[in-house]
C-alpha cells in the first residue's frame, strides 16, 4: 500500500487547515454550488471575471482535507488567468487524477499546473479523486451559466 | 447502557449468561475462536472489521450451504414435478419456516421473502398504504430513521397525498416519547420506526410505540435492518404489525429479505407486482391471485439466497441469541469507554440505549479523512451521512465516522481502532 503522506502531504494538510481565498465575493458575475451527495460535502465558488480574465476567486463549504485543499489551490492557480486558461487547467488537471489521456498545456500555464501536482496522489484512491475535483466542477459550472446556485454533482 | 435496560424491552427472554470480563463475552462465545468460521479474516489477517452495520461478513456454514445447494438441490421451486424441484421447493420452504422462528411469528404464510429491507418497506407502501390509506391520513416516522424508512412514504405522499409526520428526538439522542405520543392523531394511520437506528446505534422501545399507536388505531411498521442481527426478536411479543429485516446483515447473503407481516393484514393487501408464482388463475379478462406469502413474491425468487439465510440463522441460534446480544453490549460499552478517552471525539448521543453502533465526530478531522487513516491501519468503517442526512442535520453534522460490531469483533478491535483514530487525530492536529 502506498504511504499515505503521498495522499496527504505538507501542502494539502496545509491547506486544508488554513484554506486560502476561504470567503465570499460580494458581487460575483458567477458562482456555483458543488456537492458530492456521496459524502454531503458542498463547496460554493465565486467567480469575479472583469472582461475575460479573473479578477478574483474565492470559496466557501465544508469538506474534507483533499477537497478544502484542492479548492484553496485552485483559487490560487486561477487568479489572473482567463477563462480559457481556466478550462485548460482543469482540463489537464482531471486527466492528471483521474489517469485519463494526458493534455498538454502550454509553458507558463503548464507550470503554474505544477502547484497541483501535491493533488495528484488521491490516483491512487478512486474513492478520494472526487474530493479532489468537486471545487473545479462547480467552477466549470459557473462558467457556463452566470446564474446563481446551479448544483454540480460529482457522481 | 445496561443489560437490564433492554431487559425491560425484552422482558420475556430468558437470564442470560453474565458477560465475563478480559474478552470473554458469553458462555462459549469467543470472537476471536468466531473469526476463524469466517474466511474473510483468514483471506485478510490484519483486517478489522468494524462496518458490520453496513454488511455483515459470511460465515463458512453460508458459503458453503448456497455452494452445495447450487451443485446437489438446484431446480426451480412450485412448478416442476420432478424431484429435484420437488426438493428445492421443500428446502426453500424450510427457509421461511427458519425465519419464522427466527422471528417467533405464529405462521410461516407471514413471512414474505423479498430482496432488502428497502424492499420491504416499498411493499408495505406500495400494496397495503397504497390500498387502505386515504389523502390526509398520516404516516409517523422518526428523526432517527434510515432513508429507506423515509422515501418510500415521500413517494406515497407525493401519490396520494398522505402527510409525513416526524416524531423528534429527546435532549439524549433517543426517542421522544412524548413527543411522539403527542403526533399521534386521529389520522395516524401507521408508524413506520427503526428498531435500533443505523447512525447512532439508539435502540428503540418498541414495545412501547406500538401499545401508543394501537390505542390510536394506527398500524406499526418496525425497520429491523440493524435490530435483527443484534437482538432477540419476537414479533408476537412485540405486538407489531409489520417487521422487515434484510439477510446480508444478519450474517446471510445480498439480495433476499424479509417482510412479516400480521397475516390477517396479509391476506387483505392486493398484490404489488404481477407476475409468474403469485396467480392461482391467469385469463386475459382476469387472474386470480394466491394467499400469502406467494401473492407478494412474483416471478423466480431468490432460492439460494433464502437457503443461505436459512444457515445464517442456524448460525444465529447455534450462538444464541442472547449471547449475541451480550456480547453487543458488553462491547459496545467497552468502545464508549475507549472512544471517550480520545480528546476531541465526540459519540452521537443514542438515547439511554445504544447498541452495536459507535459513530463519532472527531473535532477537526473530515470523517473522509479519519477513514482514510483507518484504512491504512486496516480498520474498516464506513463515514459520511450514513443514508440518514436528516439525522446527521439533526445532531448539525454533515456526516460521522461509524464503527459497527459484529459477533466476531473483540475488544483488540476496538483498541486498534482507537489507535487508528489516535493516528487521525495525530496527522490532522491544527
Amino acid at each position: 500500500m502506498m504511504d499515505l503522506r503521498e495522499l496527504y502531504q505538507d501542502i494539502i494538510l496545509d491547506h486544508g487547515r488554513h484554506p486560502r481565498n476561504f470567503r465570499t465575493i460580494e458581487h460575483p458575475t458567477h458562482t456555483a454550488q458543488g456537492h458530492n451527495p456521496l459524502c454531503g460535502d458542498r463547496v460554493t465558488v465565486y467567480l469575479s471575471l472583469d472582461g475575460d480574465h479573473i479578477a478574483d476567486v474565492a470559496f466557501q463549504g465544508r469538506g474534507c482535507a483533499i477537497s478544502t485543499a484542492a479548492a484553496s489551490l485552485m483559487t490560487e492557480v486561477l487568479k489572473g488567468k482567463t477563462v480559457e486558461e481556466a478550462r485548460a487547467l482543469f482540463a489537464q488537471f482531471h486527466a492528471r487524477v483521474t489517469g485519463g489521456e494526458p493534455v498538454e498545456l502550454p509553458e507558463p500555464l503548464a507550470e503554474e499546473a505544477e502547484r497541483l501536482e501535491p493533488l495528484t496522489g488521491v490516483k491512487a484512491y478512486p474513492a478520494r479523486v472526487k474530493c479532489a475535483t468537486l471545487s473545479w466542477h462547480a467552477l466549470e459550472a459557473a462558467l457556463k451559466g452566470s446564474d446563481a446556485g446551479v448544483t454540480v454533482k460529482t457522481e | 447502557m445496561t443489560t437490564a435496560s433492554l431487559r425491560s424491552v425484552y422482558p420475556a427472554a430468558p437470564t442470560l449468561p453474565s458477560p465475563a470480563c478480559g474478552g470473554g463475552l458469553g458462555r462459549g462465545f469467543d470472537p476471536r475462536r468466531l473469526k476463524r468460521e469466517f474466511p474473510i479474516f483468514a483471506n485478510n489477517p490484519d483486517l478489522v472489521f468494524l462496518d458490520s452495520g453496513a454488511s455483515a461478513q459470511k460465515p463458512r456454514s453460508v458459503i458453503d450451504r448456497i455452494a452445495d445447494y447450487y451443485r446437489t438441490d438446484y431446480a426451480n421451486v412450485h412448478r416442476g414435478v420432478y424431484r429435484l424441484s420437488a426438493r428445492s421447493t421443500e428446502l426453500f420452504e424450510e427457509a421461511r419456516e427458519k425465519m419464522r422462528g427466527f422471528l417467533n411469528a405464529a405462521d410461516s404464510r407471514e413471512i414474505v421473502f423479498v430482496r432488502n429491507t428497502t424492499e420491504a418497506i416499498n411493499l408495505v407502501a406500495q400494496s397495503w398504504a397504497l390500498a387502505f390509506l386515504k389523502s390526509g391520513d398520516e404516516v409517523l416516522i422518526s428523526v432517527l430513521e434510515h432513508h429507506s424508512n423515509i422515501v418510500p412514504w415521500q413517494l406515497l405522499r407525493d401519490r396520494i397525498g398522505i402527510r409525513l409526520v416526524v416524531a423528534p428526538l429527546d435532549a439524549t439522542g433517543g426517542l421522544d416519547l412524548a413527543g411522539f405520543e403527542a403526533r399521534l392523531s386521529p389520522r395516524t394511520r401507521l408508524v413506520a420506526i427503526t428498531h435500533v437506528a443505523n447512525a447512532t446505534g439508539a435502540v428503540v422501545p418498541v414495545e412501547t410505540v406500538v401499545r401508543l399507536a394501537h390505542q390510536r388505531g394506527a398500524k406499526v411498521l418496525v425497520d429491523g435492518s440493524q435490530a435483527a442481527p443484534r437482538l432477540p426478536v419476537d414479533v408476537q411479543a412485540l405486538g407489531c404489525d409489520f417487521y422487515a429485516l434484510t439477510g446480508h446483515k444478519v450474517y446471510g447473503p445480498t439480495g433476499i429479505g424479509v417482510l412479516y407481516g400480521r397475516y390477517d393484514l396479509l391476506v387483505a393487501m392486493p398484490p404489488w407486482q404481477g407476475g409468474g408464482e403469485m396467480i392461482v388463475h391467469v385469463t386475459f379478462d382476469k387472474t386470480e391471485y394466491q394467499e400469502p406469502p406467494h401473492r407478494f413474491e412474483a416471478g423466480t425468487p431468490n432460492i439460494a439466497g433464502a437457503i443461505g439465510l436459512g444457515a445464517a440463522v442456524d448460525f444465529i441460534e447455534e450462538l444464541g441469541r442472547d449471547n449475541i446480544l451480550a456480547h453487543e453490549e458488553a462491547l459496545t460499552g467497552y468502545g464508549v469507554d475507549r472512544l471517550s478517552r480520545i480528546p476531541g471525539l465526540r459519540l452521537l448521543d443514542a438515547g439511554q440505549q445504544r447498541l452495536g453502533i459507535l459513530s463519532f465526530d472527531l473535532e477537526g478531522v473530515h470523517p473522509h479523512d479519519i477513514a482514510q487513516v483507518l484504512d491504512q491501519h486496516h480498520v474498516a468503517v464506513r463515514a459520511g451521512h450514513h443514508c440518514a442526512q436528516p439525522l446527521m442535520e439533526w445532531f448539525g453534522l454533515a456526516g460521522t465516522t461509524r464503527a459497527s460490531l459484529g459477533v466476531y469483533n473483540d475488544e483488540r478491535d476496538i483498541d486498534r481502532l482507537a489507535e487508528a483514530i489516535e493516528a487521525a487525530r495525530e496527522m490532522f492536529r491544527r
